[in-house]
């Protein structure tokens, strides 16, 4: 006898039986992308197991929205997503003189200034 | 809750050990150092068999033991004292099920499949937490399981969720979020009984004796019995070793118990102060090991309602089957 009552009305088959899921019977694979306020971006949270996208969506509520802000959710099935091998990563590496392409590599405020204490500076300018 | 803070011993250990020899050694260096240089391990990377190999099986024994934990809470919903507490035992034990699902996850992307998972559980092949081997007899026993079962949990989670694997550490994060609300909620619900009628006082002490071996089991065998893997611990699988996290556990929650002016049934239990560890009278580990292969209390009657649920939802996966679906290891 169990302790649950609801255990003792299921009528629990032999312990000894075996019971075997089938390969593929637990459905597919969905990645979860979760927004957390309208304007900000889609992230990635994780997947959920589901037999079709609308499912997956549902799925990836529970799972998902059901305690941080939540607006909205994407799902997407995870053999369509393509990725690099992350054996790669070295081809991210930074060349190490990059400043051409970032702003902190324009330094607009020391030319003004030279220019203002220049003889180029005209009247109106204090 | 529930990183069992145990990780079973597979009786094939020995034959994947010995493939461990087979890795490539420079792959293995560079793998080594990037774990020493504290970066994560992501699903396609180059890693050594033996570190695949126990990452699943601790990472699968942790989602088993979410599910099969849900079983001795859930039995008690519908008897849950009070609409706030049905509430919250209601959204604790959808929370550990969720849980499963996010490890069964992470355990996938090292190549076992969730039916695989399944299959080893139902079988008995897969172990999971000891502590549910054992039953929840009153009201006061979920209030135990819900405030020490779920703080000695988060001892290992917190731990674990440093270790090396990204995907394990992004849903411990996840998890360990989920679990203060777990933890505070237990903690309540044992007050109320500690400071309450004196009834409520009884069935929380002895729920609290039935409890304590079970909960001082729960981390595992001493450092000096088990078999001690330096180099999971250098691998950032295994992250503190079984006494170490025992001791964290006492150090924070005996006080605990003990403000309430119940007590524990071990009289020998103490902190000495010159050390600064717990010591306490030998918390009988053969019944761990005999409760483990097969002989607690509730071990049959737990794996049989996972396979009646297993079973009689068979149709409901069928029916929603896609068939034209092929099956995909997540990506991340």
């Amino acid at each position: 006898m169990s302790l649950d009552p609801r255990v003792n009305r299921l009528k629990l088959g032999d312990p000894t039986a075996v019971i075997k899921v089938e390969a593929g019977e637990n459905w597919n694979v969905y990645e979860v992308f979760h927004q957390e306020k309208r304007g900000a971006h889609h992230e990635h949270v994780g997947c959920v197991h589901a037999p079709d996208p609308q499912m997956a969506l549902i799925f990836a509520k529970e799972q998902f929205g059901r305690r941080k802000k939540c607006v909205n959710l994407w799902v997407v099935k995870s053999a369509d997503i393509l990725a690099f091998d992350s054996e790669d990563e070295d081809m991210f590496a930074n060349n190490m003189e990059k400043t051409y392409r970032d702003a902190s590599g324009f330094k607009v405020m020391e030319k003004i200034n030279k220019f203002k204490q220049s003889k180029g500076a005209t009247n109106h300018v204090k | 809750m529930y990183g069992g803070g145990y990780i079973f011993e597979e009786p094939n250990n020995k034959q994947l050990r010995e493939e461990k020899v087979h890795d490539e050694p420079e792959k293995l260096a560079a793998f080594e150092e990037r774990i020493a240089r504290g970066e994560k391990i992501e699903p396609g990377d180059w890693m050594p068999t033996e570190y695949r190999r126990q990452l699943i099986r601790l990472i699968e024994q942790h989602a088993h033991s979410e599910i099969i934990g849900a079983l001795p809470e859930g039995t008690w919903i519908t008897r849950a004292p009070g609409f706030k507490r049905k509430l919250a035992l209601i959204a604790k034990v959808q929370d550990e099920i969720g849980h499963g699902q996010l490890l069964y996850n992470a355990a996938e992307t090292l190549g076992k499949t969730r039916e695989e998972m399944i299959n080893d559980l139902l079988s008995g092949k897969s172990k999971y937490s000891n502590v549910f081997n054992y039953p929840a007899k009153t009201w006061a026993d979920v209030t135990v399981i819900g405030f020490l079962i779920d703080a000695a949990a988060i001892v290992n989670q917190v731990a674990n969720s440093k270790g090396s694997y990204g995907p394990y550490c992004r849903a411990l994060e996840r998890i360990c979020y989920e679990e203060s609300f777990h933890l505070k909620q237990g903690h309540d619900a044992f007050i109320e009984l500690a400071t309450g009628t004196p009834a409520q006082k009884e069935m929380l002490q002895d729920a609290l004796n039935r409890w304590w071996k079970p909960i001082m089991h729960f981390f595992g065998p001493p450092d000096k019995t088990s078999q001690h893997s330096e180099k999971l611990m250098e691998w950032k699988v295994k992250m503190a070793s079984n006494d170490d996290m025992r001791n964290q556990f006492l150090d924070t929650y005996v006080p605990k118990i003990w403000e309430l002016g119940l007590t524990l049934p071990d009289p020998a239990l103490h902190k000495n102060e010159e050390t600064g560890r717990w010591e306490y009278s030998d918390p009988d580990w053969d019944e761990f090991f005999r409760v483990i292969n097969g002989g607690g209390p509730c071990n049959q009657e737990r794996l049989q309602v996972r396979k009646w649920a297993e079973e009689h939802g068979r149709w409901v996966r069928k029916a929603l089957m896609n068939p034209a679906d092929k099956h995909a290891l997540p990506v991340a």
